[in-house]
C-alpha cells in the first residue's frame, strides 16, 4: 500500500544572513520516514531541530534542495498550490494580531483551494464549513470575531478551518501550546476523534513529549535536522537517547493508567 | 452576498441623487427649471445653458465619480496587499510618483486628446510603478514591512518626488505646463469626451484586477505563510493587486490631479459598517468613492462661489485628522 507522506532523502537549507557561510548548513539534512494513513504521527525534538521546516516542505512552503516529498503516491513538487491545500491542511499555532475576520470567514478561506477561481463561496462551501465548526463544537461563535475568543476556541476555529478543506493529512503546530490542562485534554479528545471516525492522517509537531506519547502511534524524534529515531513512543522515548538529545537530565517512567511512555525532567539541585 | 446586493443599491442610490443635484449648482448662475429644459430637451434652454449642463457640469460629475472610485479601490488594494491599514495612493507616495510621471507627459507636449490622454495614464503608471516600488523596497530594506516603516517610505518617496516636480516646473517655460499648478492641488476640470473614455476604460481596468484578487486578499490576512498553505500565490497576488491599485491611481492622478485621502477615508468608513471582506469592500468602495469625492467636489464649487476651492484641499482637511485617528486606533488593525 502507498504510504500517505514519504519524505525521500530531504535535505534544505536556510539561506544565510548576508551570503556568509552559514552558521547551520541544513535545516533538514537527508531525511527519510514515511507517515501511513490513518495513522497519528509525532514530530519532536529541541529548539532549532527542524520541526517547523518540516512542516514548512510538508505544506510546500518550503522546497526541498535535494529529495522529494510524496503525498499519497504524487511528487508534492508536481501539484499545483491549490492541489497540495486539498491533501494537506495545517493548523498553525495561531491566527495573526487583530486579524479582523469573523469564525465563520476564517473557516469558509479553507474552502478556497477547492474553488480558487471562484470569488464567492457557494452553499455547498456554506455546508461544509458548518459541518467542520459543529465537528469541532464552535458552531456557535461563527459570528464572533477572532480576536474576541480564547485561546481554547481559537484552537477549535482553526482545526474546523483545516477540517473544511477536506484533506487527507492533517498536520498540527503545537496544538496544545497556549492551552491550559483542561482544553489540552479536549484537544487531544478531539484529534483523536476526527482520527478515528473519519481515518484521517494526522501530524502533530509538538514540545509536549508527554502529550506525545500518549496520543501518537509513532514519533519521529529530531536534532538538528537529522532522525534520531522513528518508532513507537516506547522504542523512541528512553532516557539515554533523550538525555543524549535534549542535554539534560531526565526519567522515563511509564504512565499507570494507559502503560505509555512518560517524561519527566530532573531538575538541578 | 446579500450585504453586498444591498450596500452596493444604497450607495447607488445616494450616488444617483447627489448627481443629479449636483447638476443645479454651479459658478454659472443658471436657474434650476432651465437645467431641467436642458435635461428634458422640451421648454427655453439657451445654448449657453446646455453647455453649462452638458459640457461642463456633466463631464465634472463624472470625473468625480472615476476619479473617487478608482482612488478609493486603490486604497482597498494597498491596505489589502500591504496588510496596512495606512496604505493609501497619496500616503504611500504612489500619488506623488504618478504625479511626477504626468507632468514629464506635459512637458513632452501631451494633452487631452484620445492618444494623448492614453499617454499621460502611461507616463502616471510608470510614475506610480516606479514610486510604489521604492517603497516597497525602502521599507523591506528596513526590516520587512511594519505598519510605520511603511508610511515612512511613503513618506519619503513623495517628499523626492513632489521635489522632482517643481525641478521639472522650475526649468520648464511655465506657459506650457498651463494649469498644471491648479492641478497637483487636486482639481477636477470638465474632461473631453475623449479623455473621459480613457479614464473611464483604465478605471475598469485597474476595478477589474483588484476585485479579481479581493478574495485570495482577504487570505493573505492570514499573512504569507498562512496563505500559501491554503493555496494562495502570495507573490502573484500582490503583484496583481499592486499593478491594479497603481493603474488606478495613475488613471485618478493623469485626468484628476493627485487627490489624497479618499482611499484612507471611504474604504475604513466602509469597514466599520460592511466589515474587513475585501469582495464587498472593493466594489462598494468604487461607489463610495464616487460618492464622497462628489460631494467634496460639490462643497469646492459652492463653498467659495464666485470662486472655486481645489477638491484636494477638502479631502486633506477631511483625511488629516482621520489619519491621526486611524494612527492612534488599535481596533482599526489589520496585522501586527
Amino acid at each position: 500500500m502507498t504510504p500517505l507522506v514519504e519524505v525521500r532523502e530531504v535535505e534544505f537549507a536556510y539561506p544565510s544572513a548576508g551570503g556568509t557561510v552559514a552558521r547551520r548548513p541544513f535545516a533538514i539534512g537527508a531525511l527519510s520516514v514515511t507517515v501511513e494513513d490513518g495513522e497519528i504521527f509525532g514530530v519532536i525534538g529541541p529548539n532549532a531541530s527542524g520541526k517547523t521546516t518540516l512542516i514548512r516542505l510538508l505544506s510546500r512552503v518550503l522546497v526541498p534542495a535535494r529529495g522529494e516529498i510524496l503525498i499519497a503516491g504524487r511528487p508534492l513538487g508536481t501539484l499545483a498550490r491549490a492541489a497540495v491545500a486539498r491533501d494537506i491542511a495545517v493548523v498553525p499555532q495561531d491566527v495573526p494580531r487583530g486579524f479582523p475576520y469573523t469564525v465563520e470567514e476564517l473557516v469558509l478561506m479553507g474552502r478556497y483551494p477547492h474553488s480558487p477561481r471562484r470569488l464567492f463561496d457557494s452553499d455547498d462551501d456554506r455546508e461544509h464549513a458548518r459541518e467542520a465548526l459543529g465537528a469541532t463544537g464552535v458552531l456557535d461563535l461563527r459570528t464572533e470575531r477572532l480576536d474576541r475568543l480564547s485561546g481554547g476556541e481559537r484552537q477549535r476555529v482553526m482545526l474546523a478551518r483545516a477540517l473544511a478543506q477536506r484533506p487527507r493529512l492533517l498536520v498540527l503546530d503545537e496544538p496544545t501550546a497556549h492551552l491550559d490542562l483542561r482544553h489540552q485534554v479536549e484537544c487531544v479528545g478531539l484529534l483523536r476523534r476526527l482520527n478515528r471516525e473519519s481515518g484521517l492522517g494526522i501530524v502533530l509537531v509538538s514540545h509536549d513529549l508527554n502529550m506525545a506519547a500518549e496520543i501518537c502511534d509513532r514519533l519521529l524524534l529530531l536534532d538538528r535536522g537529522a532522525a534520531v529515531g522513528v518508532g513507537t513512543p516506547k522504542v523512541v522515548l528512553t532516557e539515554a537517547t533523550l538525555e543524549a538529545v535534549y542535554g539534560c537530565r531526565i526519567a522515563v517512567g511509564t504512565h499507570s493508567a494507559t502503560g505509555r511512555p512518560t517524561v519527566q525532567l530532573i531538575w538541578p539541585p | 452576498m446579500t450585504r453586498l446586493l444591498a450596500a452596493l443599491a444604497a450607495l447607488a442610490l445616494a450616488t444617483a441623487a447627489l448627481a443629479v443635484g449636483a447638476l443645479f449648482v454651479g459658478s454659472a448662475p443658471l436657474s434650476g427649471r432651465a437645467v431641467v429644459a436642458v435635461l428634458t430637451g422640451r421648454g427655453t434652454a439657451t445654448p449657453v445653458d446646455e453647455v453649462v449642463v452638458l459640457s461642463l457640469r456633466l463631464p465634472r460629475i463624472a470625473a468625480a465619480l472615476l476619479a473617487g472610485g478608482a482612488l478609493a479601490v486603490a486604497g482597498v488594494g494597498f491596505q489589502g496587499l500591504t496588510r496596512n491599514p495606512l496604505a493609501e495612493p497619496s500616503v504611500l507616495g504612489v500619488s506623488s510618483g504618478a504625479a511626477f510621471g504626468v507632468v514629464l507627459a506635459q512637458v513632452f507636449g501631451l494633452r487631452a486628446g484620445p492618444l494623448e490622454a492614453l499617454g499621460l495614464t502611461a507616463f502616471a503608471f510608470a510614475g506610480a510603478f516606479v514610486a510604489g516600488s521604492a517603497v516597497y523596497l525602502i521599507a523591506a530594506g528596513a526590516g520587512g514591512l511594519p505598519v510605520h516603516t511603511l508610511v515612512l517610505a511613503g513618506v519619503i518617496v513623495g517628499i523626492f518626488f513632489s521635489s522632482a516636480i517643481t525641478v521639472l516646473i522650475s526649468i520648464v517655460d511655465f506657459d506650457r505646463l498651463g494649469g498644471v499648478v491648479h492641478w497637483l492641488l487636486g482639481n477636477l476640470a470638465p474632461l473631453p469626451p475623449p479623455a473621459l473614455g480613457v479614464f473611464g476604460l483604465v478605471t475598469a481596468l485597474g476595478f477589474w484586477l483588484v476585485l479579481g484578487q479581493s478574495r485570495r486578499l482577504n487570505l493573505l490576512a492570514l499573512g504569507d505563510e498562512g496563505a500559501l498553505q491554503l493555496g494562495v500565490d502570495a507573490e502573484r497576488v500582490k503583484r496583481r493587486a499592486f499593478a491594479g491599485a497603481a493603474l488606478l491611481t495613475a488613471a485618478a492622478v493623469a485626468f484628476a490631479g493627485p487627490i489624497g485621502f479618499v482611499g484612507l477615508i471611504v474604504p475604513h468608513a466602509l469597514r466599520m459598517t460592511l466589515g474587513p471582506d475585501n469582495r464587498t469592500l472593493v466594489p462598494s468602495a468604487f461607489l463610495g468613492g464616487g460618492l464622497f469625492l462628489l460631494a467634496a467636489d460639490t462643497l469646492a464649487r459652492t463653498l467659495i462661489v464666485p470662486a472655486e476651492l481645489p477638491v484636494g484641499v477638502i479631502t486633506a482637511f477631511c483625511g488629516a485628522p482621520f489619519f491621526v485617528y486611524l494612527l492612534r486606533s488599535r481596533s482599526a488593525r489589520i496585522a501586527p
